[in-house]
């Protein structure tokens, strides 16, 4: 079946599916609610049996709605991908459904989703950080998160109170992190680093 | 005397890695045992996490083509060509063929490098030492050749967004032909060494067994989905960089088992020797990068040192990076771990909002929980061995 086939599909089943933007591959919107039961449609009914890929994308703490949670479905049959996407309810306590149900390999994806941008996923059945230890305060892949680091405690208790260390943020020292984002005007940030307070010129900051 | 079944027994709790030979880098398994029976595993990964993707929003596109060297680091020039592909299909860019058949070359050089550290690594966890020297020898040469290549033996950082770093130094192409007319009998050699060796068929035959339906549902590629009998390979079946015009054979499985699995990754290597052989025979002339991607690639140093437009040309692009459109593209390349998958969100100029890695290793990973339970302790290694994943690349 042709892609724009599949996308005419969903819409019709799925009212409040709208087309999504895409360069590459047919792409829709879902409210977040759909997004279980329209991909088990989409692998039930159009043969996209693979989750290749489940991620998200903070679009700026100032953005509403702010976090998107991004789908790539592969059909091993016809070898055409489809992208999902469904925009997050709640900006404060971002949460959608989870799709372990359908997939188990979902379960790693959306853990590693949680771990970095803290979206929930109602139903998942083993919810906690995957790539940062337990217990780690923040998300480090959402916008406000700066590039080297905040400050943490050891994931140890013990071995923090023994040792009085801490997790330091990254030193920047006028490395190659001199871009951001959005920022039209990179050369304004050349050749310094961001964070200057320690270069080899300047001792750490005790 | 008791019977065996009215003694008391617990279940015991075992951390395998994260510094275990057969973990191959840190990762760690908890492992919950009834006497050598594993009942439980659960992987803890992210000792690797680096924050890849937090960096490449950090930094303009073709600053971070050596943060890919750094993901499947077997594999790097493999992992380059995907990126830049990625990046290529954001902006719309067609790389001349000679490019292409360059990228083809290097990734499948790439593939016989990182096939040739899997099965070699994979007997030694197995038991089998010896197969390790012979591969590691021919890995050697191609290392050679990658140094000559690129200046650099692990970390190539080769493509560049819209071309390559530079073209293929003069009488390497001679020399690529030349490693793969000595390669096959040496690496037949060192198979014998394996393939209808008693213990190590003992060890893999029949272990570790994964199903066609969960290798697609745990979403697996690359060898460990086609040891389970799914001929599925992106460069087949989603042709890119020319791989079309190519001929060379999908292996699958047809069990699923460990044995599956370094067999499907023996025969690759003899399909990437076959691909090479025909990109050798018949690499096209002409340019090797986008001469009309005046906003993205960068000029040639001669000219940036000469002329005015060029020099300031080359200043935009350091400065401010490749000027990509707005939008959004998810491209997946066959790599030798599996499927590598980039998703770029860019708000347009050089700098992506959003990169999200797909690492194969991820993916591969996430089913060791369900592969181990069953199995016992000495097959646990068997089976992290046939899965052949980088740590690297899945914790980015």
């Amino acid at each position: 079946m042709p892609e724009p086939e599949v996308t005419a599909a969903v819409k019709a089943k799925f009212p409040q599916a709208t087309d999504r933007a895409s360069l590459d591959h047919p792409a829709v919107n879902l409210p977040a609610a759909d997004v279980p039961a329209a991909l088990a449609c989409l692998r039930d009914e159009f043969a996209f049996d693979m989750l290749t890929d489940l991620t998200a994308v903070d679009w700026s703490s100032a953005a509403s709605p702010r976090f998107t949670v991004v789908y790539h479905l592969f059909s091993t049959a016809r070898h055409d991908y489809i992208r999902v996407a469904a925009d997050c309810p709640n900006d404060a306590e971002p949460a959608v459904p989870s799709v372990c149900a359908l997939w188990p390999g979902a379960n790693w994806h959306e853990r590693e989703v949680y771990d970095m941008f803290g979206i929930g996923f109602t139903g998942h059945p083993d919810l906690r950080r995957i790539l940062m230890w337990d217990g780690y305060p923040h998300f480090p892949l959402r916008k406000e998160f700066p590039l080297a680091g905040i400050e943490t405690p050891l994931p140890d208790a013990e071995v923090a109170a023994e040792t009085h260390a801490s997790v330091k943020p990254a030193p920047l020292m006028g490395g190659p992190f001199v871009a951001s984002s959005g920022q039209v005007n990179l050369g304004a940030a050349e050749p310094g680093g961001k964070d200057e307070s320690w270069t080899e010129r300047h001792e750490k900051p005790e | 005397m008791k019977a065996a079944a009215e003694f008391d027994t617990e279940k015991m709790s075992l951390s395998m890695g994260p510094s275990h030979p057969s973990t191959h880098g840190v990762l760690r398994i908890q492992l919950e045992l009834d006497g050598e029976i594993v009942t439980k595993a659960d992987p803890v990964i992210g000792y690797l996490h680096r924050g890849d993707e937090k960096i490449a929003e950090n930094m303009t596109f073709n600053q971070f083509v050596p943060y890919t060297d750094r993901l499947d680091y077997l594999a790097p020039l493999a992992n380059n060509m995907a990126y830049a592909i990625a990046v290529e299909r954001l902006a719309k860019l067609e790389v001349p063929p000679r490019c292409q058949a360059i990228r083809v070359l290097t990734a499948e050089m790439a593939r016989i490098s990182a096939h040739l550290l899997g099965i070699g690594a994979y007997a030694i966890d197995v038991g089998a030492w010896t197969v390790f020297l012979y591969t590691f020898t021919e890995r050697e040469k191609l290392y050679k050749l990658f140094e000559e290549l690129t200046g650099a033996r692990f970390t190539t950082s080769y493509t560049r967004i819209g071309g390559l770093a530079r073209d293929v130094p003069g009488g390497w192409i001679e020399r690529v032909d030349a490693f793969c007319d000595q390669f096959g009998p040496i690496f037949e050699e060192s198979l014998t060494l394996l393939t209808r060796n008693k213990i190590f068929t003992d060890r893999t035959q029949g272990v570790g067994i994964i199903s066609r339906e969960d290798a697609i549902a745990y979403g697996l590629t690359g060898p460990n989905l086609r040891g389970s009998g799914v001929p599925l390979d992106l460069r087949k079946d989603k042709p890119y960089s020319g791989y079309e015009q190519y001929e060379f054979d999908i292996p699958v499985g047809t069990t699923g088992d460990c044995y599956d699995r370094y067999l499907a990754r023996a025969e690759e290597v003899r399909q990437a020797v076959r691909i090479i052989k025909q990109v050798v025979a018949k690499l096209p002339g002409g340019s090797w990068y986008a001469e009309d991607a005046k906003r993205i690639f960068a000029p040639r140093k001669d000219k940036i040192l000469t002329s005015m437009e060029e020099l300031i040309q080359n200043f935009m692009l350091v400065t401010e990076g490749p000027q990509m459109p707005a939008g959004e593209v998810y491209f997946e390349a066959e790599n030798p771990k599996g499927a590598l998958g980039f998703f770029i969100v860019s708000k347009g100029g050089g700098v992506p909002w959003r990169l999200k890695i797909r690492s194969p290793s991820f993916c591969n990973l996430s089913i060791l929980p369900k592969v181990c339970v069953g199995a016992m302790v000495s097959d646990v290694v068997s089976i992290l061995g046939s899965l052949d994943f980088v740590m690297g690349e899945c914790d980015r």
